[in-house]
């Protein structure tokens, strides 16, 4: 055997090994796909992939199986989820902005704190949070999400985007001074625009994390007229005495649809956001 | 002039930078530091949410690993899964990078496709397809029987539900395996060239270079994942609701119950500040080894 075929083996092989793995991995999003169609018998005790026929009765049923249609559901999603990552980015990047470009006295300590943050547990800081909303009263709305987003409280981010703004030159500023830009005009015309694929990137990632939360919706939100997909999808599980999976299924795969989509409409910037985001410098 | 302006400590407009920072700081006292203290304090009260905190020294750490076997349970339940999981996840996903990084072609749409699992995290909607998948008639054990392995009751039986959860979790490795990936991208090719002319074979290459050069990365998963992992709630939730006879009762779990299901936000308060000292402890040994086994180019200046 010359070394040309043994490296080509070699070659064939890593891309079976590849497409078992990933065969393996993806098998049960694809399996979900098509159990939606599927009867309880047809899910259960078989191993067969396709449903008998692909009708969307599942999609129909489920759809309007709880008291509220999930069309209200996905406004009440777009409602909490769509405004918190907005205002993460706005608050986010301004704070980014204060800590990338200034030296002030207290930077250090300040710095340190926010690397701290980073490592603060959720669990440890709920209960007061909770008494404290309820406190203002924000408990069954949206400003448990909304008022940590514009607080900036999201430290992950803050980082991620101090560390992008530092990689982009210092005389971009400098002579935008001495044309006489203030710095809130240098932030907003002249940084921010090069900042487009870190803020997309935090973007993106916000609205994945709040859009998947579970946790702190069961505790913010308490009246179905405001749940969330995810409030949704348990309360479906939790409705009748004998799940139709297919229903269910089809309701789960539904309200995973939007990420999938997302993911592959902006893959570039999940992917780099992801490696970036861990690495120094 | 260069000299001067070394000399003036701070620029005016410097200053501003406060009002930038403004929203942070004001969330940080608010919504962090001030919660952090208050769930302290409030560990060491009786406080339903109706009433006002009444001190009560340590009463409730004390019935805790006293009385509540139940906290107890969890306690030991969270540890099996942080072990498990956060070691799977990150061997799982350094093997996968270490076997990608070559020059394949459509390595980024395997890259892709491997991240597509992790977009979902703690969503309800894959903790669902889990249960169904996994139920003692489900399609896992068909696809077993096909093979001639005899089911097993993945979600019924107490040994294996908590593997059947952490497996959801490990699942979900195509993010750190994008991390490493970028780290193993970035190890400069020159060292291995040395190596190469050293005479050191591939597994020599990977112990003494590859993997020194990545530690940083995988110091960091392991804090995060582990922060995580130990506040895991959903998939317990929705998978088993804690059962079969409490294997999969994590403490995300009795937290949930004690707080929001009968309110007593005291002892509620006093669990959480137990989660965080197990983080704490988990963070700092890490840190503390850190300097034996973690490498950084630049001697570890932040």
């Amino acid at each position: 055997m010359t070394k040309k075929t043994k490296k080509k083996i070699n070659l064939v092989l890593s891309y079976v090994v590849i497409f078992i793995i990933g065969f393996a991995m993806l098998y049960p999003i694809i399996w979900m796909f098509f159990a939606t169609f599927k009867t309880n018998e047809e899910i259960f005790g078989t191993t067969a992939l396709l449903p008998n026929s692909f009708s969307l009765q599942n999609y129909i049923d489920g759809w309007n199986g709880t008291v509220i249609p999930y069309s209200k559901y996905f406004l009440n999603t777009a409602l909490m989820v769509l405004p918190t990552t907005l205002f993460t980015l706005i608050s986010c990047s301004l704070v980014a902005y204060g800590f990338a470009r200034f030296r002030f006295p207290g930077k250090k300590i300040l710095f340190a704190i926010l690397i701290a943050t980073l490592m603060l547990p959720n669990s440890v800081i709920i209960i007061p949070r909770y008494t404290l909303y309820n406190k203002f009263h924000w408990l069954d709305s949206y400003l448990p999400f909304y008022i940590p987003a514009i607080l900036a409280c999201y430290p992950f981010f803050i980082y991620q985007l101090i560390q992008f703004m530092r990689g982009l030159p210092k005389d971009l500023d400098e002579s935008a001074y001495i044309d006489g830009c203030g710095t809130f005009r240098v932030f907003y015309q002249i940084l921010l625009p090069l900042m487009k694929p870190a803020l997309f990137s935090a973007a993106l990632f916000q609205f994945m994390w709040t859009y998947n939360d579970y946790f702190n919706s069961l505790i913010y939100i308490n009246s179905v007229k405001k749940f969330t997909v995810s409030l949704a999808l348990r309360l479906s599980l939790d409705a009748e005495s004998v799940v139709v999976w297919g229903k269910v299924l089809a309701m789960a795969f539904v309200s995973v649809l939007p990420l999938i989509i997302l993911f592959f409409a902006a893959q570039k910037y999940f992917v780099e956001g992801i490696a970036s985001s861990g690495l120094k410098g | 002039m260069q000299k001067k302006k070394k000399v003036r400590a701070y620029r005016k407009r410097d200053y501003q930078a406060f009002i930038y920072l403004a929203p942070w700081l004001i969330g940080l006292c608010v919504l962090q530091l001030y919660p952090f203290l208050s769930s302290l304090y409030y560990s060491f009260t009786d406080y339903q949410i109706t009433s006002k905190p009444i001190w009560a020294g340590i009463k409730n750490y004390v019935e805790l690993f006293t009385s509540d076997s139940e906290f107890l349970t969890s306690l030991w339940v969270t540890i099996k899964f942080s072990l498990l999981t956060v070691p799977g996840k990150l061997l799982l996903a350094l093997a996968v990078a270490v076997f990608l990084n070559r020059n394949l072609k459509g390595i980024n749409l395997i890259r892709t496709l491997y991240y597509i699992p992790s977009l979902f995290g703690g969503s309800i909607a894959i903790a669902m397809l889990w249960k169904v998948m996994f139920m003692d008639n489900g399609v896992i054990n068909a696809l077993l029987a096909k093979i001639g392995i005899t089911g097993i009751s993945w979600l019924g039986d107490p040994k294996v539900a908590l593997v059947t959860i952490c497996m959801l979790e490990i699942w979900q490795f195509g993010s750190s395996m994008v991390m490493f990936l970028a780290a193993l991208k970035q190890v400069p090719s020159s060292l291995y060239e040395a190596a190469s002319i050293d005479g050191a074979g591939k597994i020599k290459k990977f112990i003494y270079i590859t993997v020194p050069q990545i530690t940083p990365i995988i110091f960091f998963n392991m804090i995060m994942q582990t922060i995580n992992a130990l506040q895991t709630y959903t998939s317990a939730s929705v998978i088993t609701n804690g059962g079969p006879l409490k294997a999969t009762y994590v403490m995300g779990l009795k937290l949930y119950k004690e707080g929001f299901s009968y309110f007593k936000m005291g002892y509620a308060s006093a669990i959480s500040w137990v989660m965080f000292a197990l983080i704490l402890v988990v963070t700092l040994l890490l840190f503390r080894s850190s300097s034996s086994w973690v490498y950084y180019e630049d001697g570890g200046d932040f």
